[in-house]
């Protein structure tokens, strides 16, 4: 007999056939919407470009058009290939070696990604620049004119500098999950370290470098900030430039499409290293670690390039920013609009959050617990922003938005449209770990109890995925908060955040005010990073 | 209406593999049925089939009288009233002993009876606000168990439930839970891929192969009167030795037995089942067979002997008489030792 306080289901009510453990019909029906939410702009940027008859084509193939991809690409393969040659050495250091102060340098060498690019575009423009700070400290000695910061060399340095990080982390990562005892037997073969390291390491690191090399590849193509304070015309610079002052907007259409289509193309090649890629974790259990090579009189050196590094990407530039901040006080310079901007940012960033966060839950949820052709169809969709650069979401949205939901255009409804298309893969990641590691057993038991699934969600799967939630929601703040292309082109007029005012301050040379925007929002977005990394290291401990 | 849960002709398949083959059981209110078989056998498959985990191609089940899967009928998880006892037990990490064991349960002014009530019958008492993680593995057992039975299941379904436990506790635990569940009255399958456990555990026992149901039986009779060669050698050691009819009488190279009121059919290629311990040994110079191997076994040796005529027999003899390999002996059958015949792999009856 059932006891009187059970859920008695034993009703009259008639049965009709249910799958068993098919999850709830809401869940796939938003994340349908949010699958068509990312496809139908993009559509019909594409619809748009092909509807201006043999306008396209001729665009396209202005030799204009041949400069800016040769510009773009020239840009993406330099920044690649510093980013490699400075982390292959950097990553073998700190994985295999004695390197004093090995975990001080690895927080350094990693925090460069929270600087916006365009703050490190101010930072070079306001440094380097004519009648920058450099400049003006050399005046004395007779210097008047410096190598020109403006252009390619500008746009790679700061690039590189920022971003190097994104091939730094995988490669350590894989450095530390290789089996030692391969390098073990290399050596006990009577090869040197060296030799060791060509033959044996680099080969087995392959898939974590061309995963980052296509991912580093991805940011440069994508980047706005840098290259647009920096005056390097790549596709991104060239498209806000048409949209913005020719009001040009077939040629957009059709550059966000070339562009489109490039980072597509790399985000499948992405796709496909990381299939490959698992063979360098397929080691389990625990072995003792290598004993770390001793550096002997290359101490000195590995010291002084982990400092150069460090100084370049992260104190100098945070050091030039609190000088003209100091300056501008000194010179009586007040902030006035910088509360507002940072009320605007911090209320957008937060509504996003919590938006992609809803939007990513029943993705992520439905691809770990009954996956299938649709899901994973829906789930490729949603990777999609992972590649897609900011202007050209933005653009998209911007056409659709005018031709078929007027009401929504320059509202913040369309901005944050824009975020969730761009920022939704940064919570999936996190969301679908957290999901993967639950036992499906948990769920079923919550079933085999007599309750249904929105019960087993709200009870049992939400409450424990609450850290990856958590650590999803503040990445997805973080990213918003710094986005900037999608921000300038869907912000409704007057609406201005930390990266617009950012944006406009320095390109209209106010440096005072941009680098007392930039310091604000490095320091806000240092807090959802310092929350992760300590949830992460008391996650370790555990 | 006795059954808590009914099966007829139970088919499910995952591509090439059919998991389950034309499942029929029956399990009577109060009582327990062991699902034994090897690992891969679809035993797992056939406890998901009935709590509603996966979905049968074919066939019908009915819990407590009602059906939850049939022609036109797929009652979800959550209605059909199957608990379910989980082999990593699947305790909630985030709810106390208390918050398991009420989540079956509505509020209401009788829910906190009836979680003490459970704690008690678990033997939890005064450990309701701990943690999970601050229970031992026999305590997370019981209350895995009691959060099972608390809503009043049809039917309870055990998969494999001590196998996270090592050997020792392993007997004592499920003395307790064997227990728990007379007590609470609740019938219930339960899955395991260990005899000894099946035998301890079940009213019936089911041997399952391949996802076909091999033979159900109480412990005694599937030990002693096995359907199939299969069945008797999953049970333990067994030896086939040939024989011939005389009369009323069975004749062996170890001796003659009264046949019973067998119904041979034909004389040809019968065989008779015996286990180690219906052979019984005496070292004799003119005995028929020799001792290849001994292994000890702690209360007993257990002997392999090679007979003259060629065939290989088991015998349990105590640890108290030990001998040696190539030693000659006598053997007989055990004076209580009653034949099973078999034919073609399958018993004669």
């Amino acid at each position: 007999m059932p006891h009187p306080a059970a859920r008695l289901n034993t009703g009259k009510s008639p049965e009709r056939p249910v799958r068993p453990t098919g999850p709830g019909f809401f869940l796939y029906a938003v994340s349908i919407a949010t699958a068509l939410l990312i496809i139908l702009p993009l559509a019909y940027l594409v619809l748009r470009a092909a509807g201006a008859d043999g306008a396209v084509t001729e665009l396209l193939w202005r030799p204009r058009t041949w400069e800016i991809l040769k510009r773009s690409l020239v840009l993406a393969f330099s920044v690649t290939f510093l980013s490699t040659l400075i982390s292959l050495p950097l990553a073998w250091a700190l994985e295999r070696t004695d390197l004093p102060f090995k975990r001080m340098w690895a927080v350094l060498t990693t925090v460069p990604i929270v600087i916006p690019s365009y703050v490190g575009g101010f930072v070079a423009v306001s440094a380097l620049g004519p009648r920058g700070l450099l400049q003006q400290a050399l005046e004395p000695l007779g210097v008047d004119r410096l190598p020109e910061i403006y252009g390619l060399s500008g746009a790679v340095m700061t690039l590189t500098l920022l971003r190097f990080p994104y091939m730094l982390i995988p490669v350590r990562a894989s450095l530390a999950n290789l089996d030692p005892s391969l390098e073990e037997s290399s050596r006990s073969l009577g090869k040197g370290s060296l030799e060791t390291f060509l033959k044996v390491i680099l080969p087995q690191l392959r898939p974590a470098v061309a995963g980052g090399c296509l991912l580093t590849a991805m940011t440069a193509l994508g980047d706005f900030g840098a290259v647009s304070l920096l005056r390097y015309e790549t596709f991104t610079w060239a498209i806000y430039l048409e949209y913005q002052s020719v009001f040009d907007r077939t040629a957009a259409a059709a550059l966000s499409l070339v562009l489109a289509a490039l980072a597509l193309g790399l985000l499948a090649m992405e796709g496909r290293t990381r299939a490959g890629a698992s063979f360098y974790r397929m080691g389990h259990g625990k072995r003792p670690p290598l004993r770390p090579l001793n550096l002997g009189r290359w101490k000195v050196p590995a010291l002084a390039l982990f400092s150069l590094l460090a100084l370049g990407s992260l104190l100098m530039p945070v050091f030039i920013l609190l000088m003209w901040l100091v300056r501008g006080m000194a010179a009586g310079e007040h902030f006035p609009g910088l509360p507002a901007a940072m009320v605007n940012s911090l209320c957008i960033s937060a509504a996003a959050a919590v938006i992609i966060m809803g939007a990513a839950f029943p993705i992520a949820y439905l691809s770990a617990r009954s996956p299938g052709r649709l899901i994973y169809v829906l789930e490729r969709v949603a990777y999609f922003g992972f590649a897609l650069p900011g202007v050209v979401v933005a653009l998209a949205l911007v056409f659709f938005g005018i031709r078929f939901i007027g009401l929504l255009y320059q509202t913040h409804a369309l901005l944050v449209a824009a975020y969730v298309i761009l920022f939704l893969p940064v919570a999936l990641g996190p969301l679908r770990a957290v999901l993967l590691q639950q036992s499906p057993r948990l769920e079923e038991a919550a079933y085999s109890l007599g309750r249904s699934q929105s019960y087993a969600l709200t009870r049992v799967i939400i409450p424990l995925a609450r850290p990856g939630i958590l650590a999803g929601a503040a990445l997805a703040f973080l990213v918003t908060m710094r986005e900037l292309p999608a921000t300038l082109i869907l912000s409704p007029i007057g609406f201005r955040t930390l990266a617009t005012s950012v944006w406009s301050a320095s390109s209209e040379a106010f440096f005072a005010r941009a680098a007392a925007d930039s310091l604000v929002l490095i320091a806000l977005s240092s807090v959802p990073m310092a929350i992760l990394i300590i949830k992460e290291r008391s996650r370790r401990e555990v | 209406m006795k059954e808590a849960l009914r099966m007829r002709g139970v088919t499910k398949r995952f591509g090439e593999v059919t998991a389950a083959d034309g499942l029929s059981i029956s399990v009577e209110k109060g009582t327990i049925l062991s699902l034994l078989g090897s690992s891969g056998c679809g035993k797992t498959t056939a406890l998901r089939l009935i709590a509603g985990f996966e979905t049968p191609d074919e066939g019908v089940i009915e819990i407590g009288g009602r059906t939850v899967y049939g022609p036109g009928i797929c009652v979800p998880p959550e209605k059909r009233r199957a608990g379910m006892v989980f082999q990593d037990y699947a305790l909630f990490p985030h709810l106390s002993v208390s918050g398991n064991t009420a989540f079956g349960l509505d509020k209401g002014p009788r829910r906190s009876g009836r979680v003490r009530e459970m704690l008690s019958l678990a033997g939890l008492d005064g450990l309701g606000s701990r943690m999970p993680h601050e229970l031992s593995g026999g305590q997370q057992q019981r209350l895995a168990l009691a959060r099972a039975i608390a809503p009043g299941p049809g039917v309870l379904l055990l998969d494999e439930p001590f196998s996270n436990l090592d050997a020792r506790l392993r007997v004592q635990i499920r003395e307790e839970v064997r227990d728990i569940l007379r007590r609470s009255g609740t019938a219930a399958v339960f899955v395991t891929h260990d005899r000894d456990e099946a035998f301890y555990m079940g009213d019936l026992v089911s041997v399952m192969d391949r996802g076909r149901l091999k033979q159900t039986d109480t412990p005694y009779d599937i030990y002693h009167s096995p359907d199939s060669r299969f069945v008797a050698e999953f049970m333990g050691t067994a030896d086939f030795i040939p024989c011939k009819l005389a009369d009323t009488l069975a004749v062996t190279v170890i001796g003659s037995l009264p046949a019973g009121g067998m119904n041979p059919g034909s004389k040809e290629g019968l065989e008779i089942l015996v286990r180690p311990d219906d052979i019984v040994l005496t070292p004799s110079a003119s005995g028929q067979g020799v001792i290849e191997s001994g292994i000890f076994q702690g209360s007993s040796y257990l002997y392999r002997i090679l007979l003259d005529s060629g065939e290989t027999v088991h015998s349990l003899a105590s640890h108290s008489r030990v001998l040696g390999t190539g030693t000659r002996v006598l053997v007989g059958f055990d004076p209580h030792y009653a034949p099973v015949f078999f034919r073609n792999g399958s018993r004669v009856r």
